[in-house]
């Protein structure tokens, strides 16, 4: 028996099939995989991601905090309201978890940790707090909903009143802020506009009923999956993990070296590191599937795939792959012994519905 | 609750098997098991001419989320894998005891087979699985 989530009875009661994530019992899917991931991408749906945890950071020195304990610099949060993407890392520069950091007030920044590492997060984080006096407060009593697609916002705020509404409709890409007690957040991790709602426990199933009669459909992790995945997105424990650092996991973008005396856990590790691999995306060209855990073949030397899927969109086999550094274009996988071919592509491979890459090959 | 016709003979790990007319036999998975598995997205089925032991995996299923193998519960050479399933996995959701059969082989006479099940059995086997 896992951890439960505020709707988990609803979820059942949906009809959803339920498996463990990271130690929580979670809806993979509802009816269809595949017609949850295309609703998002055509329409609206709405992910339970309440195992995923807010953390409220609170005391005079919070920024000064996280920029010692995040890869990336909160010092580009500019305007309340604004988010930002980091990993957090070990001293030896491996990643712990990667987040997203919320500048609400200038002594209170909010994280939102992945659900399968929140509590060694927790200990990470109060072991490093101490010497800042801030105040960490696991935000239990939070449900987050995540609705995302085309028609997500306006599915969204329907429920809202006028004034909430408007309120939540200006949010620019990237900025949340708190209305009517609820926390809206114009973020998401299908590739997809939409946002994620940070609502107490109490209104979690009356409002996921509410958004299903307006017409945004209900989907699980199962969906979920396939849609970071063609948006490109890492996923913890998979892509990145303690042993592999940002720069061989597609992540360089999110670590931010400048200014030099900025002195991050992590950094000094980094400084001394030559990427010797690579993360890249891929897109097999012959018949199958790309699986996790399985075997890539590249002029340099080995790899391995990190996540890998059928994607509903192309209806093509996309991955994201671990390979030795330098330029590669070409590659083969080796599914149940036999050596498939593959292109190697930049990610993301889907964006707000549309291909990103050329699919155009012999199937 | 899956449909199990009661014409066919079922194994253990939810193949299903039909005797045709000229003796040859056609072979797929159950309704309770295109269903566990989800939306399939490709399927790999064994080529004419081939020759299957008992419980020998013989085709892949790949839904989004996983590849699962087929087992043979029968020995022979395969007379064909269904073909348009290539171009139409999802028929094996959509008509698994029908269109989306996967391969008919024609057994080895006097081979073993796997232990076959009534549709009756199967259904119990389905409740104890559920239970």
């Amino acid at each position: 028996m896992g951890r439960k989530t505020p709707l988990f009875e609803l979820h059942q009661e949906l009809g959803a099939r339920i498996v463990d994530f990271g130690g929580w019992d979670m809806p993979v899917q509802y009816s269809s995989q595949i017609g949850e991931h295309h609703a998002v991408r055509r329409a609206s749906g709405v992910f339970d991601v309440s195992h995923m945890c807010p953390v409220d950071l609170k005391g005079p020195r919070v920024r000064e905090f996280l920029q010692h304990l995040l890869a990336n610099d909160v010092a580009k949060l500019k305007r309340p309201g604004k988010a930002l993407y980091s990993c957090m890392l070990n001293e030896a520069g491996g990643v712990l978890d990667d987040l997203i950091v919320y500048f609400m007030t200038e002594s209170w920044f909010r994280l939102v940790v992945n659900a399968g590492t929140r509590d060694s997060d927790l200990v990470w984080i109060r072991a490093h707090s101490g010497n800042f006096n801030v105040e960490v407060i696991e935000r239990t009593d939070l449900a987050i909903l995540a609705i995302q697609g085309p028609e997500a916002r306006a599915k969204t705020v329907s429920l809202l009143s006028a004034s909430a509404a408007d309120a939540a409709m200006a949010l620019g890409p990237f900025f949340g802020r708190e209305i009517d007690g609820w926390f809206v957040a114009r973020t998401g991790y299908t590739g997809e506009d939409g946002f994620e709602v940070m609502i107490p426990e109490a209104d979690a199933v009356r409002t996921w009923r509410e958004l299903n009669a307006a017409g945004v459909a209900s989907c699980g992790l199962g969906a979920r999956d396939t849609l970071r995945l063609e948006a490109g997105m890492n996923l913890y424990g998979h892509d990145m993990d303690e042993s592999t650092h940002p720069f061989e996991s597609g992540l360089g973008w999110t670590v931010a070296m400048q200014p030099a005396d900025r002195h991050f856990i992590g950094r000094a590790a980094l400084e001394n590191i030559t990427p010797s691999r690579q993360l890249v995306g891929l897109l097999l060209e012959d018949r199958g599937v790309l699986r996790n855990h399985q075997r890539v073949v590249t002029p340099a030397g080995a790899g391995d795939i990190t996540s890998g899927t059928f994607s509903p969109t192309l209806e093509r086999s996309i991955a994201l792959a671990r390979v030795p550094a330098g330029a590669v274009q070409q590659v083969q996988v080796d599914i149940r012994g036999k050596l498939l071919n593959a292109r190697v592509v930049k990610p993301p491979f889907v964006r707000f519905g549309k291909a990103m890459i050329e699919t155009g090959v012999n199937a | 609750m899956s449909n199990v016709p009661p014409e066919l003979q079922y194994t253990k790990t939810h193949e299903w098997v039909r005797t045709l007319a000229d003796g040859t036999v056609e072979i797929g998975i159950t309704d309770h098991a295109q269903q566990a598995l989800g939306d399939l997205v490709f399927v790999e089925v064994p080529e004419g001419g081939r020759t299957v032991a008992v419980g020998e995996p013989s085709a892949v299923v790949e839904s989004v989320k996983a590849a699962s193998d087929v087992y043979s519960p029968i020995a022979g050479e395969v007379t064909l894998g269904n073909p348009a399933l290539a171009a139409e996995p999802e028929a094996v959701n959509n008509d698994p005891y029908g269109k989306g059969w996967l391969m008919r082989l024609r057994p080895t006479k006097g081979a073993a087979t796997a232990e076959l099940m009534s549709a009756a059995d199967y259904l119990k086997l389905l409740q104890t699985e559920a239970a």
